[in-house]
């Protein structure tokens, strides 16, 4: 207990003093060790999918490199075709997660396409210094950025775009964060500090969206991010979402895209929402293991029935299924979850347990006698 | 969404300034309005179907199969070739006999079927409707339904294959299928036709709108030791609505979509048509006035 987490609180302490010398592992190293360090370059997949990457580093820290190109274009996130002018990172709502270790050196390329027609940039809230990487990466359309930071604290993180002021909210809103994910170089661990792993990661990203409505009650849409900035702003400023939904959109998790799983596998799910706090909450299951901040260093909360992710933030969940089935996904506000999208689904195949379980006499009408 | 009603009523009623007949004002009730015109209806000739029955079964606890039952239909069976549509369902609005529908996105126009309507409203347009022409409309029977729909009568396609040891076999089955059923979703309600005849010459069966029917939801036990009346228990409260898939809503229900947690494919869209009873004869009409 007391090891790496001292380590950290000191290294997070002296991170700005670059002459200390180099006393633990996180410690600041110069640009000509980074130099030496293995580099690896990994491809993003979309969500609710998670990179292959390793639960504990075979090897020391290295320099991790992702591509991530931002993409302004019209979404549908609902099941009526409501459409609006989105921005993403990769061309996914929300963004790719990405994974490395604590220790690693994140280096990221940003390309604007100059197909868009808006500046963006990102903050990571697992970086340290210049608003999460947001001063130093502002582009233009048709301009790309490089930065790199070094991953220091382990935890899941949102990542999102953050350009100046009132963009701000507008690009968040637009669909414009992601989260990435740290691990521990030794993998994640219960209350004890023994070794957990999970068995498949899932990436559910949720996002509220506020679509202007017309004078029939429509909702509106337009042809560019431009043209839909002022009306999008009153409705922001109510604070009522008008869809709050995983992956993007209405729907996105469910049917032939609901996520599977075995029974007795472990799965971890990591929730993100870069805006606005939720509840996830998995109808017929638990959060065996639940790191609500997403911090791996705090231990883990067991055995919840619904757990909270501030606005801001990304946590996240392990569990074993027990029992097969279809497993809904929900936002536990059920007005947001039923009536305005924050529903998935898991499709979980395995042996039924009568012993957990069991219907003991089928509906039937009351006796009478 | 108000307005947007008020909108395709109001086109309705310029549109549809159709001469009124003067006899059936007086009895039409106490707000005088425009009548509809004769709605065209299909006679459908007497026949027999293979009908499956709606509701759930249990068997030995578990769910069954909807048993089929042979049909007879005696006596033509006259329904309205079109779903009711916007500006018919508007003059009942604006008689104050109807709530204004709930609108969709897009759809505006008068001759598309009406749709965020309840079994409620479905009863209320019927009520009304029968008052204003004289005759006597209901909603058809989910068998009835079943008996116009001919060849594009679905009812309840997924399996209910099970596994006794494992209820989820047959959960994750129907989830699928369903999944697939919806695979291209096109909710938007088309104009009145846009789906076409079936052989009967009744149009847009089995679209993208539901049609409420007057069949109440049922929970049938098969298990053969039970007394025949202890077997069914019904609830009135929720109705079929037949489709591309049979579908059960509660009557309060406008919009099948808002399903969230439930699992299950809820239908596109919530409409309706009806059949008319045999017209009575003058005598009977007679009678009517008088009461
Ligand atoms: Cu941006």
């Amino acid at each position: 207990m007391f090891t790496r987490r001292q380590a950290l609180m000191g290294a997070a302490a002296t991170a700005a003093l670059t002459a200390m010398p180099p006393m633990t592992a996180v410690a600041s190293t110069g640009e000509a060790d980074i130099a030496t360090l293995p580099r690896e370059k990994v491809t993003l997949v979309a969500p609710p999918f998670v990179h292959a990457h390793e639960q504990v580093a075979t090897s020391g820290p290295k320099v991790v490199e992702f591509v991530l190109p931002i993409e302004e274009k019209p979404v549908v996130i609902d099941d009526e075709g409501t459409t609006f002018p989105g921005m993403t990172f990769n061309g996914s709502i929300p963004g790719p997660m990405m994974v490395v270790h604590e220790g690693d050196y994140v280096e990221l390329t940003l390309i604007n396409a100059a197909s868009n027609s808006l500046p963006h940039n990102i903050d990571f809230h697992a970086a340290t210094g210049a608003l999460g990487g947001g001063a130093l990466t502002l582009i233009m359309p048709g301009e790309q950025v490089k930065l790199r930071f070094k991953a220091t604290r382990s935890g899941t993180f949102v990542y999102h775009c953050a350009p100046e002021g009132a963009m701000i909210p507008w690009h968040v809103v637009s669909g414009m964060s992601g989260t990435i994910m740290v691990l521990p170089r030794d993998g994640l661990k219960n209350e004890k500090g023994e070794r957990i792993a999970y068995d498949r990661i899932y990436y559910v990203g949720e996002n509220d969206f506020y679509v202007p409505r017309d004078e029939t009650g429509a909702y509106k849409s337009y042809d560019s991010p431009g043209e839909s900035y002022a009306d999008t702003v009153e409705v922001m400023r109510g604070l009522v979402p008008t869809h709050v939904v995983f992956n993007g959109a209405k729907g996105a998790l469910t049917g032939d895209n609901a996520m599977r799983a075995k029974v007795g596998e472990t799965v971890m799910i990591v929730h993100s929402q870069a805006n606005r706090d939720t509840r996830p909450h998995l109808i017929g299951g638990h959060g065996d293991y639940v790191w609500e901040e997403g911090k791996f260093d705090n231990p883990p909360a067991k055995n919840l029935e619904t757990w909270f992710i501030r606005g801001g933030s990304a946590g996240a969940a392990l569990y074993t299924f027990l029992q097969p089935g279809v497993y809904a996904y929900v936002n536990h506000n059920l007005i947001e979850a039923v009536e305005l999208g924050a529903t998935a689904h898991f499709v979980v195949d395995g042996e039924w347990n009568d012993d957990l379980m069991k219907q003991v006499e089928a509906p039937g009408p009351i006796p009478t006698n | 969404m108000p307005h947007h009603v008020a909108e395709a009523v109001i086109g309705a009623v310029a549109a549809v300034a159709l001469p009124v007949a003067i006899g059936l004002v007086d009895w039409a009730g106490s707000t005088p309005g425009p009548v509809p015109g004769a709605v065209e209806t299909v006679a459908i000739a007497p026949g027999t179907i293979e009908f499956p029955l709606p509701g759930e079964f249990l068997a030995d606890g578990r769910p069954a199969a909807a048993p089929s039952r042979s049909v007879r239909f005696d006596r033509p069976l006259h329904i309205m070739a079109d779903q009711v549509s916007r500006a018919a369902y508007g003059e009942c609005v604006t008689a104050g006999a109807c709530r204004p529908a709930d609108g969709t996105n897009s759809a505006r126009a008068a001759d598309i079927p009406v749709t965020g309507v309840s079994y409620l409203d479905a009863e209320a347009y019927a009520v009304w409707y029968s008052r204003t022409t004289g005759e006597t409309w209901r909603l058809p029977s989910a068998a009835e339904w079943a008996f116009a729909a001919g060849e594009r009568f679905a009812g309840d396609p997924f399996a209910v294959a099970d596994d006794p040891k494992n209820p989820a076999v047959a959960w994750i089955r129907r989830y699928e299928e369903e999944a697939a059923a919806r695979r291209e979703p096109d909710p938007q309600p088309k104009p009145l036709g846009h789906y076409g005849p079936n052989t009967h010459g009744v149009r847009d069966m089995a679209g993208n709108v539901w049609e409420w029917t007057s069949t109440c939801y049922s929970r049938v036990r098969l298990d053969s030791e039970l007394e025949t009346n202890a077997r069914t228990t019904e609830n009135c409260g929720v109705h079929v609505a037949e489709g591309r898939h049979r579908t059960y809503m509660s009557d309060f229900v406008r919009d099948g979509k808002s399903g969230g947690c439930a699992v299950g494919a809820p239908p596109d869209n919530l409409g309706f048509r009806l059949v008319r009873d045999d017209a009575p004869g003058w005598f009977a009409r007679l009678k009517a006035l008088a009461r």
